[in-house]
């Protein structure tokens, strides 16, 4: 009994343990700290996505591609065909921005399929003790992202609108009246409803990313306590252990189409808010 | 849990990564993938019109074949037939030759032979009158007996 207790209270030390951000604090309040395991590893990919896209940027050639090149461009190939299928107008900003997207979420994802303690094991030995290596599983990352889309797409809609039309249209859709009184009484309901509109779309957007990559983690985290604290002495680790083996497998596999899903979601998602912000009511 | 500083810079970082993507990354490599789509295009639509280039060379030179073929036959044909003209029209012309020179000998030779017999008359005539003489003793006289001697020749003539 008291073995048993033991070992919950080590599971869930692990599990807390291993939902700690390596936090800093720049100030007084809660606000006022900084992820750094987050923002760390968030440069380090964005980086490197920027190293390679600007590379066979400066690069490309419109004779025979090279092998990276080749990649790249099915990549870019992919993202122009759905910017193409669902925003049908000509802008410069949503193409690149739906490709930003898709290989920072996936990339960020992708930190997920490294063994859950891998990492913070190698960081503890660099004297780091708290290390969480999945940027999107950090509300920051992805309410960030889903708030650069969000401004993007208001700035999007007057540039493409006019300030006139857009604030019009504010106030007179979804609900449309043709009287000059039915129009100030619809105006509060079409208001309210914009307002609604807009606001969910960001945090729907980010807490979707956030939740199925918090999840993941968490799950790996908890396939990761099947044999945690356990000796070799004792027969329940032995069968465990296949167990073990078994669902790691089944849930890494499962997560490889997961990030990716979760990746293209946003993207779609993203480029259908700024076909929906080109559109005239 | 609730979202702190990092936000800030989650939303700096992203701005910046997403402005030089569409500054710098995108438009080179969509332009590169444009570029080679329409290369390629020309390059099927070149190979297209070589080949419909190339039916249409053959074709016409199967026509030529065949009409110069055709002409070929022709001409054979004609020199054919006007060489077959040349050589009747040569044996006709020989034949008329020969008939023409055959004819004249002939001619020749009676009027040769007329001569002959004119003169062999004629001096037939002499003769005997010469001989008549002789045997007469006397000389006798050609215009006298000039149808005697007419009928005399003539007798020679026929014997």
């Amino acid at each position: 009994m008291a073995a048993a207790e033991h070992e919950a209270a080590n599971a869930s030390e692990y599990i807390n343990h291993h939902l700690k951000f390596l936090t800093t604090k720049v100030g007084d309040g809660g606000f006022w700290t900084l992820n750094v395991d987050t923002i760390f590893f968030k440069l380090l990919l964005a980086s490197l996505f920027l190293f390679i896209i600007l590379k066979v940027a400066r690069n490309a050639s419109s004779g025979v591609p090279g092998k990276l090149q080749t990649f790249i461009e099915m990549i870019v190939e992919f993202v122009d065909g759905s910017v193409k299928d669902s925003f049908h107008a000509h802008s410069k900003l949503v193409a690149p921005l739906a490709l930003t997207i898709f290989c920072l979420v996936f990339l960020m994802n992708f930190m997920d399929m490294f063994p859950v303690d891998l990492l913070p094991w190698a960081a503890s030995h660099a004297g780091v003790h708290y290390l969480r290596v999945v940027p999107t599983a950090d509300l920051n990352t992805t309410l960030g992202m889903a708030l650069c889309v969000f401004m993007l797409i208001q700035y999007y809609g007057i540039k493409h609108k006019g300030i006139g039309l857009f604030v019009a249209e504010i106030f007179t859709a979804p609900f449309h009246a043709h009287g000059p009184i039915a129009k100030i009484l619809l105006a509060p309901a079409n208001f309210l409803l914009r307002i609604i509109e807009e606001v969910v779309r960001p945090v729907s957007l980010s807490l979707r990313l956030f939740g199925n990559m918090y999840a993941g983690e968490l799950i790996f985290i908890l396939i990761a306590t099947m044999t945690l604290g356990s000796s070799l002495a004792s027969a329940g680790t032995w069968a465990m252990m296949p167990m073990q083996f078994i669902s790691g497998f089944i849930w890494t596999a499962f997560h490889v189409l997961v990030i990716t899903l979760q990746a293209f979601i946003f993207m779609m998602l993203t480029i259908v808010y700024f076909s929906g912000a080109v559109q005239k009511h | 849990m609730l979202p702190n500083l990092t936000l800030i810079i989650q939303i700096v970082a992203f701005m910046a990564v997403a402005w030089l993507v569409m500054r710098y990354g995108w438009p080179p490599i969509l332009a590169a993938i444009e570029e080679r789509q329409k290369k390629i295009a020309q390059g099927l639509a070149a190979s297209e019109r070589g080949e419909k280039e190339l039916a249409a060379a053959k074709t016409a030179a199967n026509d030529i074949v065949k009409e110069a073929r055709g002409q070929a036959t022709k001409i054979v044909d004609q020199a054919n037939r006007h060489s077959n003209e040349l050589v009747e029209e040569a044996r006709g012309n020989a034949v008329v030759e020969g008939q023409r020179l055959i004819a004249d000998a002939r001619q020749e030779v009676a009027l040769e032979s007329t001569r002959a017999r004119e003169q062999l008359r004629r001096e037939a005539a002499s003769l005997a009158v010469a001989a008549a003489s002789k045997l007469l003793g006397r000389e006798v006289d050609a215009r006298t007996h000039a149808d005697l001697l007419n009928n005399l020749a003539n007798e020679i003539e026929r014997g």
